[in-house]
């Protein structure tokens, strides 16, 4: 555990959940695009019309990605914009925090 | 269905959402908002993103190019899952400033520069005018759709005509919603409200027609699944450059279209809301997205090719006979339409009034820039705009002819509001973004646009457009519009804007990073690009001007109102520990100030009028320098030495003040004291000396008769003084009996001015009442209020000084409270006697005049503490002025 600080070197526990939980949220549109971006490699359009693609299948892969980023920003909400824990170990063990584990 | 049964069904759609924001905003003015201001609605006002372009148009788009519809939703759904980048900090950005638009916004970014608010609402207007071109068509051809060439069905003889119509009904409507009133935060409570109910409409409609096609037309899913493969929309080719392309460009576009950001950041009321909105916007998306591909499917089946695939949604379930979804589907299409074109006008309107007509009209009428009536010309200018805005939208509808895809002219709207993106996001992440920059980006992007994308948009046909395009101007062959630079073969839309786009950023990046930012825009910057390190009030650039609190007041009075410039001065008085309605000007006050004028006019337009009042050079680029120093934690060091010195200044200032009271009132009272023993004395003198003589005896009766009458007399009057005294006690020590009851302020006053009319009785003295606004039932101790106002009426009968005396009585009400200005025409009161006026034995002239023993204004201030308000002195109001408060109901637990 770190020493007393003014800013720490290691955080409490739900203070080092809050951090990561905000790398999540940064990750999360980066992963999204990624994931959206997906159907330009497998449908390249050289192809002639109607071969080794399937428009209702490109479409349920876009519509399921979309469904889970849009669970995933939920799941994520209620933690983000809870009031943020002092990053001072201390004030770190306040009851309440946000702790998605 | 008839023509007038669709227009009666507009028109009792609309009178409906009138009286929903109607009523709502009643209910915000009484503080009531409740639910109203949930993160639900909020999500549901951000689905102001979906239009007719994806109620009609995403059809289309399907028919047309297959999935490439669903990029301009991914664009926002990817922004909005990331909140936690941008959006969280556009919102607390927005907030802090008190940003009204995304050009205030960036003027206020870049230094509070009115060149780049000009710049920004220009490309706005421009951007916007395919967009509201777009909402014209749509509802011109669903009217179209409507009037087949079935036997039973109508012509529509003239669409230019429809698309005249429905521009006319939608600036008057949005004048009605939009520009009732001027609000400080240029909040919409109820339009909002109304866009969320029109989110539902458009919401249930798609869906409705979705589940009607796969379920009632295709039968279920799988089948569905095997039309969509058997079907010519899965011949489309997914083009990896425009799939990328549009989700980034729908991504830039979702948060700097105008009404977005009026939406998202400007109505904000909360900032957590935007947590849940970062889900549930997303959500909404799909929901509107679902069924898009397979109403397309099915309209391309069933439908003759003649039919406009935009308009599936409404012409299949037409030719399928399913009348009351069609018209549901009207009023989602209709619905769709009409929200965007109201919140985008409103949002322009704004940025037009604040940019550009009011620092035009400042320039020019700078003698009277501080008394003018600002407010009407605030309001007339939005009212102007929004004509303007539509009539623009008509005419790009007419130039283009009506008959482009609602798609492809969104995406040019959405490819020309893009341009704001390098200035914006550059702005809020990096400190080094400066004025010059931001203006460089800016035109050339727009500039590139115009002439890449608009001008081949509306002016296919024109012989100079036409030479322009094939061969570039004057013949220059690498400069033609549609493949700038000698790059061939590019999709029109993604060559305009990957070359305004990244020429725009290129401006931006290069000419920030040689030019010099003003000491202003250091400041700003730091503000911004750091918005949630520092809680304080932000940079205060108002180092010790010589500003007359009098004068302020005055501006703030024209551009705010009398009410909440004055609510705002007491307020700031009383943060600085003095009373009434004067504080003095202290930088963090100024700031204030100007943050609150930044809400109704601008910041760059606040900024100016402030600077004017100050004397031009308000701000020392000494002072700025120091406070946007680079060395961030002596900036933190002297800020709290500073919070520490205004505290203690603050502290000594109402100790003095104290001091000053203390001294005063110690004055007075020796004063009242011989006062006092002289008004007990000359009564009790007479008394003594007539009945001496009547007790002698040996007096005609009619002496006797006189002699007795004056020491009656003399004896009431003792007897008054006394009970003022008394009465007074009582009112200080809180025990007093009130008896409460209903009565109407109408008629108290009535009482009051009837019972003060005996005061000097020979003067000719005119009352000035609003009846209506008068005719109001409170809940007090009604004889208690009228000895108040008697005393207020009585006063002003005495010392009102003009040649013609009046009185203006003006009731207002406001959440749950009612006040009542008495104001005459005489001299008022000077200043150094303001806050001696209600103190007991006050009096200013001299006692004979007066009559009486100076205790008037100080038993109201006691009765009307007792009633649960307050009585307050209104300075500036040309005589003087008194303000009483009350509650509408007075509650036993309430009285004081």
């Amino acid at each position: 555990m770190p020493g007393r600080r003014s800013s720490p070197l290691f955080l409490a526990r739900a203070s080092y959940r809050r951090r990561r939980l905000i790398d999540a949220a940064r990750l999360l549109p980066a992963a999204g695009a990624f994931l959206f971006l997906l159907p330009v490699l497998w449908a390249p359009s050289d192809l002639p019309a109607g071969t080794g693609r399937d428009t209702a299948m490109d479409g349920l892969y876009l519509f399921a990605v979309w469904a889970l980023l849009i669970l995933a920003a939920g799941l994520m909400a209620p933690g983000l914009s809870a009031d943020p824990p002092a990053d001072d170990p201390e004030a770190a063990r306040a009851p309440g925090q946000p702790d998605d584990r | 269905m008839s023509f007038d049964l669709l227009v009666l069904a507009c028109l009792v759609y609309v009178a409906f959402l009138f009286a929903v924001a109607f009523l709502v905003e009643r209910r915000a003015e009484r503080g009531a908002a409740g639910w109203l201001r949930s993160p639900l609605v909020y999500t549901l006002s951000l689905s102001i993103y979906c239009t007719a372009w994806t109620f009609y148009g995403a059809v289309g788009y399907a028919a047309r190019s297959g999935l490439e519809f669903l990029t301009i939703y991914l664009g926002p759904t990817l922004v909005f899952v990331g909140w936690w980048v941008i959006l969280r900090k556009l919102v607390r950005i927005g907030r802090r400033h008190r940003v009204t638009s995304i050009a205030d916004l960036i003027s206020s970014r870049f230094g509070k520069s009115n060149l780049l608010g000009v710049i920004a609402t220009l490309i706005a207007v421009v951007a916007a005018t395919p967009y509201i071109a777009l909402q014209l068509q749509s509802v011109t051809l669903s009217f179209g759709a409507f009037a087949s060439d079935r036997p039973q069905g109508w012509m529509l003889s003239d669409q230019g005509a429809v698309a005249i119509w429905v521009a006319a009904g939608l600036a008057l409507f949005t004048i009605l919603f939009g520009t009732r009133n001027l609000d400080a935060k240029e909040q919409h409570h109820g339009i909002v409200t109304a866009i969320a109910v029109e989110a539902v409409v458009k919401l249930v409609a798609l869906v409705l027609v979705g589940i009607y096609v796969v379920w009632g037309l295709a039968g279920g899913v799988g089948p569905m699944i095997d039309r969509i493969a058997a079907s010519p929309v899965s011949d489309w080719q997914l083009m990896p450059g425009r799939w990328a392309g549009l989700i980034l460009l729908s991504a830039a576009a979702v948060i700097t279209l105008p009404r977005m950001f009026q939406v998202m950041v400007v109505e904000n009321v909360e900032e957590r809301h935007l947590a849940v909105a970062g889900w549930a916007f997303p959500a909404y998306l799909l929901a509107m997205s679902l069924f898009i591909v397979p109403i397309a499917v099915m309209g391309l089946e069933r439908l003759p090719d003649t039919t406009n695939p935009d308009m599936f949604v409404l012409t299949l379930p037409l030719a399928e006979g399913a009348e009351w979804l069609s018209m549901l589907a009207f009023l989602g299409g209709f619905s769709s339409a009409t929200s965007m074109v109201i919140v985008e006008s409103i949002a322009l309107a704004t940025m037009v009034s604040n940019h550009i007509v009011m620092p035009l009209w400042l320039r020019f009428r700078p003698e009277n820039a501080v008394s003018g009536d600002v407010r009407r010309l605030v309001l007339l200018s939005r009212r102007l705009s929004i004509v303007a805005v539509l009539a623009l939208g008509l005419l790009y509808y007419r130039l283009s002819g009506g008959s482009a895809a609602l798609a492809a002219m969104g995406l040019i709207a959405f490819a020309g509001v893009a341009q704001l993106l390098p200035a914006m996001l550059g702005g809020i992440v990096w400190r080094g973004a400066t004025r010059a920059g931001a203006a460089a980006g800016m035109v050339v992007g727009f500039l590139v646009w115009a002439y890449a994308l608009l001008l081949p948009s509306i002016g296919q046909g024109g012989m100079m457009v036409e030479a322009i395009l094939a061969n570039g101007p004057l013949g220059l062959d690498w400069l033609r519009p549609q493949s700038l630079f000698g790059v061939e073969g590019m999709d029109p839309l993604l060559h305009a804007l990957f070359w305004s786009l990244s020429l725009n950023f290129a401006a931006f990046l290069g000419v920030s990073l040689v030019t010099f930012p003003s000491p202003v825009e250091r400041v700003q910057s730091a503000a911004f690009v750091n918005v949630f390190d520092t809680d304080g009030a932000g940079p205060e650039g108002w180092a010790r001007i010589g500003a007359a609190p009098e004068d302020l007041l005055m501006m703030a009075r024209r551009i705010l109102g009398e009410d909440e410039a004055l609510a705002f001065f007491e307020e700031g008085a009383r943060a600085q520990g003095k009373e009434g309605y004067l504080p003095d000007p202290t930088p963090t006050f100024l700031a204030t100030l100007e943050r609150r004028l930044a809400g109704s006019v601008g910041a760059a337009t606040a900024h100016a009028m402030l600077s004017q009042i100050a004397g031009g050079a308000a701000v020392t680029v000494e002072d700025l320098m120091k406070v946007a120093g680079e060395a961030a934690q002596i900036m933190e060091y002297s800020a709290q030495l500073e919070a520490k010195s205004e505290e203690l200044s603050r502290t000594a200032r109402q100790l003095r003040e104290a001091n000053e009271k203390l001294t005063r009132l110690s004055e007075q009272k020796d004063a009242f004291l011989g006062q006092i023993s002289h008004e007990l004395r000359t009564p009790m003198t007479s008394i003594r000396a007539f009945s001496e003589i009547l007790s002698e005896g040996e007096m005609p009766p009619a002496d006797v008769v006189r002699y007795g009458r004056i020491i009656h007399e003399e004896a009431i009057r003792l007897t008054r003084l006394l009970d003022d005294l008394l009465d007074l006690s009582v009112l200080e020590s809180g025990s007093v009996q009130l008896n409460l009851g209903l009565a109407n302020l109408s008629a108290l006053i009535d009482r009051a001015i009837a019972s003060a009319s005996n005061t000097r009785p020979d003067r000719n003295f005119t009352v000035i009442r609003d009846l209506a606004a008068e005719n109001l039932f409170v809940r007090t101790d009604p004889d208690r209020l009228v000895q108040v106002l008697i005393n207020l009426v009585s006063n002003a009968r005495k010392y009102c000084a003009a040649e013609e005396p009046e009185l203006r009585i003006t009731v207002r009400q406001r959440r749950g409270r009612v006040t009542v200005d008495f104001v005459d025409n005489g001299t008022g009161i000077p200043e150094d006697k303001q806050s001696l006026i209600f103190e007991k034995f006050a009096r200013l002239s001299d006692g004979s005049k007066a009559g009486g023993a100076g205790l008037g204004l100080a038993i109201c201030r006691e009765v009307m503490t007792n009633l649960g308000g307050s009585i307050h002195y209104l300075p500036w109001q040309g005589g003087t002025g008194f303000r009483i408060t009350l509650p509408l109901q007075l509650r036993r637990d309430q009285a004081a």
